[in-house]
């Protein structure tokens, strides 16, 4: 077996094996899993309870406007003072009383309509209480004017804009949407990838430094062999970790519904629904719409993109993690060179989740999805919107000179650094060893 | 004498600092090659120079007459000064990785892990952690790893640090059954006595540049002072002491006896001969001790470093 396979075998057998590494794969998706479900489990809770509204209308203008629902139960009181509806209301346990006075005019009668409650009522009923009052009232003062209610609401016009590329490709602001998901997983996937397993291997370096066994090492095998070996090692057991999460969050959130019925993504997609209110057929069609513009979304080249824009900016960063663990003596020493490192790595984040979001062709998305260190998120996030070819291969090509750039410069600084013990370097001695 | 490696006129400087000034060695095979010098002379970037784990930046280093190569790493056991293991993997797994990397099969380096196990009394450790060893067992572990692949050439610096002296016995001794078998070993320790006791060539370098080299024995005859102790019993002492005195240029000195005699180290002219003091001293009383004054390894490191 060659030098290289034997060092990535040994770093990858070390990493799965550790303990913490275990737990950690097993129990990341489990508390994520956990935690879900709670959320869901206690939101489901909360909707199963049934709240009665006693509703005082003096004004006899919204009789039978309340509907009762699920949660919610509406209890009209006729011929009873305020005061004794209150009394009632607060001894029957009800969650609380509507009161709307008699008054001369809508407008006066708007401002005058009161909720009393034992504490602050949830945004979520008041809501829907106002909802039913201000549909009604609008009704009324439509018809106060002269006009028919009913047929302004049939004239009502419904807008739907067409978005269409002058290529001929159709979109529409779900395929938007999708898009920014899209974008925003990948993103962000390489973001956490590099960050974990950035630092894994920057502390693989620093154990070979401070168990002394670099020297040992290095008379076997080139510096370089050995950078390499540490950087694929590592990178597999991530890409294991990865996948053992994908897969065990699945299984997870599989028995978890089956066995306690509870749906970690009911909870989305009520929410959903109620942020768009769409009945059942509209929610049909928007699932349809949704299919079809994903298969609108460039696949093929987002895929090959994400590899590599993936591999270049996971690379990138990690030969300078590795540079960063070979020159310092301990992992407390790292600080002072992990600013540079996070910095570009946090500003892709930013400019990723809010300038692409923007607009995803400006100036300042175009800027950065060219710079080497912010491009592999920022470009990520703006190819499902649809970059042309030659932007994407030049970013990739600035990629990967980047990348053949920092390896040499970690090289050097790893060569040098590992066999430095006893002091904490300074960035000037660090470029002075560039010329060893 | 054959030589198994040659350094010509090496130098390596690092920015400013020059760790190696034109440094030339010669060390023969199957010879001790005792590498000395103070702190920080350059003996290490030498040592590092030869197991290409630095780069020269002028001169050459040939093994066996070939200009050092990749491969020749195969043919080299080190032992450096900066040692250890990785802490958190299994005994046995760390020493087949290691004797793998030396380009040992995994079954060979098995065979021969297990024999070494046992010579050294490390019996039943293979499955265990590093970190569960004492500092002196991790250490055999390491003598064990470097010398696995049965190299030509062997270098250890500072090889006893850490042992304790029935240990480091056991390692000598290895080291010289390892030598009588063929290899041979470069040596760079502080440790004079067993310079004295092991090495047959040495080399001195302070600051950056060699001052000494050659076989140990040509170097003491080339430092020896004619140099006597003479232990002398006399009924007359104070008035052989002033004769003695007067006559020859002598220094205190103080070995164990059981006579009450007189004690001096008396130095002779260079073309001087030892018989014609013996001669003399008969003269003067019973002698019961004369002994030549060998200087030590110690004595002429000393003495080297200091006049450089």
């Amino acid at each position: 077996m060659n030098h290289l396979s034997l060092i990535i075998k040994r770093e990858y057998l070390t990493k799965v094996r550790n303990k913490s590494f275990i737990i950690m794969t097993f129990l990341s998706p489990l508390i994520m899993v956990g935690i879900f479900s709670l959320v869901a489990y206690l939101s489901q809770l909360n909707n199963d309870k049934v709240r009665t509204i006693s509703v005082l209308d003096e004004s006899g203008l919204f009789v039978h406007q309340f509907e009762d629902d699920n949660n919610l139960k509406f209890n009209t009181l006729t011929d009873i003072s305020l005061e004794e509806a209150k009394k009632a209301t607060e001894l029957n346990g009800e969650y609380g009383l509507l009161f709307i006075p008699k008054k001369t005019s809508i407008d006066e009668l708007a401002k005058s309509i009161t909720f009393y409650s034992e504490d602050s009522p949830s945004l979520v009923v008041m809501g829907d209480i106002e909802r039913t009052i201000r549909s009604k009232s609008n009704t009324l003062k439509l018809e106060e004017a002269g006009f028919n209610a009913q047929q302004i609401s049939d004239l009502r016009v419904d807008i739907e804009t067409k978005l269409e590329t002058f290529a001929g490709e159709k979109t529409s602001k779900l395929g938007s949407g999708l898009k920014l998901i899209f974008g925003g997983i990948a993103g962000y996937l390489l973001f956490m990838f590099i960050i974990i397993y950035g630092n894994m291997i920057m502390r693989s370096v620093i154990e070979e430094k401070t168990s002394r066994i670099i020297e040992v090492i290095v008379s076997s095998v080139k510096p370089m062999k050995l950078l390499l070996g540490k950087i694929l090692g590592t990178s597999l057991a991530g890409v294991t970790q990865f996948t053992a999460w994908v897969l065990l969050l699945s299984i997870f959130s599989f028995a978890i519904t089956a066995i306690f019925g509870i749906d970690p993504s009911a909870m989305q997609a009520e929410q959903m629904q109620t942020a768009v209110e769409a009945s059942g057929n509209e929610m049909e069609g928007l699932m349809m719409e949704a299919i079809l513009e994903f298969q609108n979304l460039p696949i093929l080249n987002l895929v090959i993109m994400f590899l590599l824009f993936f591999i270049g900016g996971y690379l990138l960063y990690a030969s300078l993690y590795a540079a960063i663990g070979a020159a310092v003596d301990s992992e407390t020493d790292t600080q002072q060179f992990m600013l540079p490192i996070l910095l570009p790595l946090i500003l892709a984040v930013y400019v990723g989740f809010f300038t692409v979001i923007e607009d995803p062709h400006g100036t300042v998305s175009q800027v950065f999805s060219f710079i080497p260190f912010t491009s592999p998120v920022v470009m990520l996030m703006r190819i499902p919107f649809g970059v042309p070819i030659w932007q994407q291969i030049v970013s990739v090509l600035i990629l990967f000179a980047t990348f053949i750039g920092t390896v040499w410069f970690a090289a050097k600084i790893y060569r040098v650094g590992i066999l430095m013990y006893g002091k904490k370097p300074s960035y000037k001695e660090i470029i002075k060893w560039l010329k060893y | 004498m054959d030589k198994l490696l040659v350094a010509n006129n090496v130098s390596k400087s690092f920015g400013e600092f020059t760790a190696l000034n034109d440094v030339s060695i010669e060390v023969p095979k199957g010879s001790i090659f005792g590498l000395l010098g103070p702190n920080g002379a350059g003996k290490t970037t030498l040592i590092r120079i030869i197991n290409q784990i630095t780069m020269p930046d002028t001169g050459h280093v040939l093994l066996d007459g070939e200009p050092l190569k990749p491969h020749h790493i195969e043919n080299i056991g080190y032992l450096p000064e900066e040692r250890g293991l990785y802490k958190s993997m299994k005994v046995g797994e760390q020493a087949l990785y290691l004797a793998q990397l030396k380009g040992l099969s995994k079954a060979e380096a098995k065979k021969r892990l297990k024999y070494w196990f046992e010579r050294l009394e490390i019996g039943d450790w293979w499955n265990k952690k590093i970190q569960e060893l004492s500092k002196g067992m991790a250490q055999k572990i390491q003598f064990i790893v470097t010398v696995l692949h049965e190299p030509k050439l062997l270098i250890f610096d500072e090889p006893f640090s850490g042992f304790d002296p029935i240990n480091a016995n056991l390692i000598k001794d290895e080291i010289l059954k390892l030598r009588d078998d063929g290899a041979t070993v470069i040596f760079s320790t502080h440790r004079m006595e067993s310079v004295e006791e092991m090495c047959d060539h040495i080399a001195l370098i302070n600051k950056s540049n060699k001052i000494l080299d050659g076989k140990l024995i040509d170097i003491k005859r080339q430092y020896k002072s004619n140099t006597f102790e003479v232990g002398l019993v006399t009924s007359n002492k104070s008035e052989v002491a002033a004769i003695i005195e007067d006559k020859f240029e002598v220094f205190p000195t103080d070995f164990k006896t059981i006579n009450d005699e007189l004690q001096y180290k008396i130095k002779i002219p260079v073309n001087a001969m030892a018989n014609d003091l013996v001669t003399f001293l008969t003269t003067q009383g019973q002698v019961t001790h004369f002994a030549e004054v060998v200087p030590s390894a110690s004595d002429i490191f000393i003495e080297t470093v200091r006049n450089n």
